[in-house]
């Protein structure tokens, strides 16, 4: 018996694994994460905050009276000085529950609707990217692997779609819809469902994702395992989805957080020009909206909705760098016409 | 009675020489300076005979002249019709469808071109010609007026406006008699311009004018200059008096918010768009001696479509005017003393108006308080209850409020409503036409002349409902063949008795009332600011601030 010890070969990480242990390392896309995730699950707990501060805020309430240390305090408060011209909404509280960053023009309390407007938001940001992604990732899967006439029907009409700027190609869309949706066949979405700017802000991305993807299948298409699976006869929609598909996962993972600061983004413009989110509903364009016409007496109706977006932009944005160092090294996917 | 009446001319004749001096010398002590004017933009065309808005209306009063003008004075007397560049007021003849006026003399064009009769018949047709907006209503009854609006070209308005230079009269004759054609003359759709102005419009091209001022320089992105007229010479002060500043400089482009900081500054001295709502408490009490309230002849409403939905059931329109608050709209709108509750069509002062409110608490004249109760019961009565309501609104901040306030209306009442905010420049149109299937909507209308009819006869006439038309003013799709009939004796009967035809339109406007075929909001108010330094300003109901009757120094 020996004694030597029997050396055991090295248990190696997988790239996945590789991958995100070097996503942890990073500190900025860790922070920015735990950023994003404290949002969203601020977000989610809309409801619940609404239901325990005893608002509904959809519905206008302009006749309310708060208590605040025991004195009755109206929503909407007249001026009375002078000629006693208009009213001016109740301010920030800074007391959770009640009306804690103030009321709007309808008298309805901020904070609940920033909760609300965020859920909006980030709903309808993540799933234009979901539907982004995955008629892009088809459109570039098929172009790049079919190439022929297949890839020019396909490349020329993603080039129109890029030929338009996206803001003007988002608002038309929108106008054209806002009124009566939209009625494919038997699927009928109405105007005011969330599914509208989905849909929009989904579509006119759609040449961001499908571009890159369809440059990498043009290369993975001439790799060896590639040739090999052709020429033993797997059938092409196999080598899709077993072979190609599994070496773009990683570019499609890095376009998640950074398509959805983009859709983040259009929402809330498309909102702010009344061709997103329909009112009552809060998204937190519409909500700079209606703080534009009170940016004088309660600039907080505008800035509070602005912030937001901006620290969910820029979190999911440094987030989205931070996964693209770790899964794509060699940095080649960048969003952008460029 | 002789006595009365030589006393009464007497004293009018003493405050007429009294009063003279007053003015000239005014004029001599504040007659000069620029008066700065901002709107966020252009009005539209410059030509008369085409612009159809409050903003371009409102600076053509010293601008341009017909034969006869809404008097240039201050409330209620600005309603009344003078005589402009004709002499006086005209024979009334042939049962009350023909008018003879007999045009001044010696008034010159800007231009230099003396005013002739030609010009005044060359304007009538003109109006046909470029298709005026209301060539087809308020001009259609002119004989010869059914060929000139199937044929525009090659009007002629023959046997309607006739000519005789040797005699300098102008006779207009008429299809049937109309209570209201000085009213229709005195509005800028019927100035007289030269007769060679081009039969079109006339876009950014200022056309010569008689008025004291003149159009000299235009920039629909960047303003408008009105000076002087060089050839004026004042020959009715309450048609067309001459004015304070030596230049009216109106600037485009600047925001509300902006225009109220340059008013506040001193750099501007009035803005033609509404003051933004959070600026208004401020300036109610820090600036009340720049502030000037005055009333409108205007409608907030609701049309409701009584063609669709749940609206084509009546009692469903009447719950909806029962559970709205006007009070709240009010609050929205800006407090009480910017705009007051109504029930009904016609605005408070203005003729056939008499208070009337069902929907109400406690019905009667005014409205007090809503009743959801009702409410609730006539939408469960009408079996509506459940049903999908959409509101279409302006993309404005006030609009989109009430929008939103309506919203929680309805669903408080029973429906599922969602509420559309559009854009401004094409919601009146869209709401107009029956093909987008519009169920309710806000708008607004302003009088274009004070009489019922303008309100009721042109709102809710079958006549004025045009399925698949973008100019459907009958917004709401009402027709009642009783009430229709019952307009058209009130319209018959101002011929010879105005104040008969008022009783009548006020029996109108309480069962137009009580169908519900649009929801009465409020009536608002016009709120100017104006800069420290601008003095003299005068409200006229029919056009609003006379510009020129200001001074800045």
């Amino acid at each position: 018996m020996s004694n030597q010890a029997v050396t055991m070969p090295r248990k190696t990480r997988g790239p996945w694994a590789v991958a995100f242990a070097k996503l942890a390392t990073d500190g900025a896309a860790m922070a920015s994460l735990a950023v994003f995730l404290l949002i969203v699950l601020a977000c989610l707990s809309a409801p619940l905050y609404a239901k325990w501060a005893g608002v509904d805020p959809f519905a206008s309430t302009l006749d309310a009276v708060i208590q605040i240390d025991g004195a009755d305090v109206p929503v909407m408060e007249q001026s009375t000085e002078g000629l006693g011209l208009g009213y001016t909404p109740l301010g920030p509280t800074w007391r959770l529950g009640n009306y804690f960053l103030g009321a709007d023009s309808q008298g309805r309390d901020v904070m609940a609707r920033m909760l609300y407007g965020g859920l909006s938001s980030l709903l309808i940001s993540g799933a234009a990217t979901i539907f982004t992604l995955i008629l892009g990732t088809a459109a570039g899967l098929i172009a790049g692997y079919f190439g022929g006439v297949t890839d020019t029907v396909l490349s020329r009409f993603l080039d129109i779609l890029w030929a338009f700027p996206i803001y003007l190609l988002a608002i038309s869309l929108s106008i054209v819809t806002i009124a009566h949706g939209i009625t494919i066949g038997p699927i009928q979405i109405e105007s005011g469902s969330l599914w509208l700017p989905v849909i929009i802000i989904g579509i006119v991305y759609v040449p961001y994702v499908a571009r890159p993807i369809r440059g990498q299948v043009l290369a993975l298409r001439k790799s060896e395992f590639v040739l090999a699976a052709i020429n033993l006869g797997v059938p092409g929609w196999r080598i899709l989805w077993r072979d190609i598909l599994p070496n773009v996962t990683t570019t499609l993972i890095v376009f998640v957080p950074l398509m959805m600061a983009l859709n983040m983004l259009t929402e809330s413009a498309l909102s702010f020009l009344s061709i997103g989110v329909q009112p009552p509903a809060a998204s937190w364009g519409t909500i700079i909206q209606d703080g534009q016409a009170l940016l004088y007496t309660r600039p907080l109706v505008a800035l509070v909705p602005g912030l937001a977006i901006a620290v969910s932009v820029m979190a999911l944005n440094v987030f989205g760098d931070g996964l693209r160092d770790a899964l794509d090294p060699r940095s080649k996917v960048r969003l952008g016409r460029d | 009675m002789k006595k009365l009446l030589l006393a009464a001319t007497a004293a009018a004749l003493l405050a007429g020489t009294w009063l003279a001096p007053a003015q000239a010398e005014y004029l001599k002590e504040h007659r000069g300076g620029t008066i700065r004017l901002l709107a966020r933009s252009a009005a539209g065309t410059l030509d008369p005979h085409i612009n159809y808005t409050d903003q371009g209306w409102q600076m053509y009063q010293p601008i341009y002249d017909g034969l006869v003008a809404f008097r240039k004075a201050e409330g209620m007397d600005g309603f009344t019709i003078v005589p402009d560049l004709a002499e006086a007021l005209p024979q009334v003849s042939n049962d009350g469808k023909t008018f003879t006026f007999k045009l001044r003399k010696g008034i010159k064009f800007s231009s230099g071109q003396d005013l002739g009769v030609k010009d005044v018949v060359a304007s009538f047709q003109r109006i046909f010609k470029v298709s005026g907006p209301t060539s087809g209503t308020f001009y259609a009854g002119i004989v010869g007026a059914d060929k000139c609006l199937a044929d525009t070209k090659s009007c002629t308005l023959e046997g309607g406006v006739v000519g005789d230079e040797a005699a300098g009269t102008i006779t207009i004759n008429i299809t049937k008699p109309d209570a209201e054609l000085l009213y229709k003359l005195a509005l800028p759709h019927a100035v007289v311009l030269p007769a060679d102005t081009p039969a079109e419009d006339m876009g950014s091209k200022p056309i010569p004018s008689t008025g004291a001022y003149t159009i000299s320089a235009f920039d629909p992105n960047k303003g408008m200059t009105v000076s002087r007229n060089p050839n004026f010479k004042q020959w009715s002060e309450e048609a067309q008096p001459d004015g304070y500043p030596d230049v009216v400089q109106y600037d485009f482009g600047l925001s509300e918010e902006a225009a109220v900081t340059a008013i506040q500054n001193g750099e501007a001295d009035w803005m033609f768009d509404a003051l933004p709502s959070d600026r208004l408490g401020e300036l109610g009490s820090k600036s009340m001696d720049q502030l000037h309230i005055s009333p409108l002849s205007a409608w907030w409403y609701a049309p409701l479509n009584n063609r669709l939905a749940p609206f084509d059931n009546e009692k469903a329109r009447q719950a909806v005017a029962y559970a709205i608050d006007r009070n709240t709209l009010v609050k929205l709108f800006g407090g009480k003393v910017l705009a007051s509750p109504v029930c009904q069509v016609l605005p408070p002062d203005f003729p056939g108006h008499e208070d009337y409110c069902p929907f109400t608490k406690n019905p009667g004249a005014k409205w007090s308080a809503p009743d959801l109760d009702k409410a609730k019961q006539l939408v469960e009565d009408s079996g509506t209850k459940g049903q999908k309501v959409t509101i279409i609104v302006e993309d404005t901040a006030i609009s989109r409020s009430i929008g939103v306030y309506l919203q929680s209306v309805l669903t408080s009442i029973g429906y599922v409503a969602d509420v559309k905010p559009i854009s401004s420049n094409i919601q009146f149109t869209y709401i107009q036409n029956t093909n987008n299937k519009v169920q309710m909507s806000v708008t607004q209308w302003y009088k274009d002349y004070p009489a019922a009819s303008d309100f009721l006869n042109i709102l809710f006439s079958c006549a004025s409902f045009r399925e698949g038309s973008d100019a459907s003013i009958n917004i709401a799709g009402f027709c009642d063949k009783e009430i229709d009939a019952k307009m058209q004796k009130a319209l018959d009967l101002g011929v010879t008795d105005q104040k008969a035809a008022d009783k009548m339109w006020a029996e109108i406007d309480r069962q137009v009332t009580d169908k519900a075929p649009a929801v009465g909001l409020f009536t608002p108010k016009r709120l100017d600011f104006v800069s420290k330094r601008l003095g003299n300003f005068k409200f006229n109901r029919q056009f609003n601030w006379m510009i020129t009757q200001s001074w800045v120094q």
